[in-house]
């Protein structure tokens, strides 16, 4: 890689930065409208949603995969077991799985 | 506002860094087969810190494309974070600008839920620092392991633990579903409006991410305008 790879990597790290930094700071100290609140309070479980699906169902080539720990990160959460009880469980199902299929 | 501290968030942001390990993995030996060298590789992780960008800026750079369309790629797929800080805004301790401007950096998918769905009031600066500084100091480390040895994980782990970014945001999404309409709903809308659009293939994942998490928030407020018990 030549020069061009490093002003490469100080745009990417400015495009990146600005949007996670001007709402973080330009709202300190301001009230918005109720109504933008409301919304704004609901955008962590709707990200959640768009995040996980279909997202989960296609970690591999084959579809299983995604299903199988698709269904095990559930499962197991659903048991109110921590975060990283359910990232760890879901890890080793499919480690199970993949050893035996 | 919540006491918890630095320590509280080094602990709940281990989960993030576990989730990492693999990605950052995979990450560095890719950048390698790409032709970064591992100062190159672990710089990227370490300025621009966005990992679905920088995995498209890698297969950009392999098809020969222009720098400057892949800074521009590279900030259509990092928007969707615009939204996210402006919610994370709510949650957070009101503290200096400056302090606010350096923990932004470490605004992630990954971290932006983990604080989000944090249970209580308001959060700590110290608490963002704690759950920032471990998943970051995650990925940069594992991106130079990457490099240097990536390929010599057992294909079948790192098959596996490719779920553990998905099975951790399953695990902050179900505590707070139980017994709450609201939050299933919200997740469920989501979900079907960004299945809408990957199989359509109308919008690209970072603005069908954007699009969908903005319908499902103001139609759930235009159906229900009753709050979220936070």
């Amino acid at each position: 890689m030549g020069a061009w790879f490093w002003w490469m990597i100080i745009g990417m790290a400015a495009v990146t930065y600005i949007p996670r930094a001007v709402p973080l700071t330009f709202l300190e100290g301001r009230e918005l409208p109720i109504p933008v609140q409301h919304v704004l309070r609901n955008i962590p479980y709707a990200v959640l949603g768009a995040l996980i699906f279909p997202a989960i169902f296609f970690v591999q080539e084959n579809l299983w995969f995604g299903v199988i720990g698709a269904i095990a990160a559930f499962g197991i959460a659903f048991t109110g077991a921590n975060v990283m009880i359910v990232v760890l469980g879901s890890i080793a199902i499919l480690a199970v799985y993949s050893l035996f299929f | 506002m919540d006491g918890r501290g630095f320590t509280a968030g080094l602990k709940a942001g281990t989960s993030i860094a576990i989730g990492y390990f693999p990605i950052a993995l995979t990450f560095g030996l890719l950048a390698k087969t790409t032709g970064l060298s591992i100062v190159e590789a672990t710089a990227m992780s370490i300025f621009v810190f966005a990992g679905a960008a920088q995995y498209i800026s890698l297969s950009l750079i392999a098809a020969g494309v222009a720098p400057a369309v892949i800074v521009l790629n590279t900030f259509i797929v990092n928007i969707r974070h615009f939204l996210m800080t402006a919610a994370l805004n709510e949650k957070m301790q009101p503290d200096a600008r400056w302090k606010k401007a350096l923990y932004a950096f470490g605004i992630t998918d990954e971290s932006f839920s983990v604080l989000a769905t944090q249970k209580g009031g308001r959060l700590r600066t110290t608490f963002a620092a704690g759950v920032i500084l471990v998943s970051y100091g995650s990925w940069v480390a594992f991106t130079a392991v990457g490099h240097l040895i990536g390929a010599n994980l057992p294909q079948f782990l790192q098959a596996s633990m490719s779920i553990a970014l998905y099975a951790m945001f399953v695990g902050l999404l179900v505590p707070s579903m139980r017994g709450n309409r609201k939050v299933v709903s919200l997740a469920l809308i989501a979900a079907l409006t960004n299945s809408l659009f990957y199989f359509t293939g109308w919008l690209s994942t970072g603005w069908a991410i954007m699009v969908s998490t903005l319908v499902s928030a103001i139609l759930i407020e235009l159906i229900s305008p009753k709050e979220v018990k936070s």
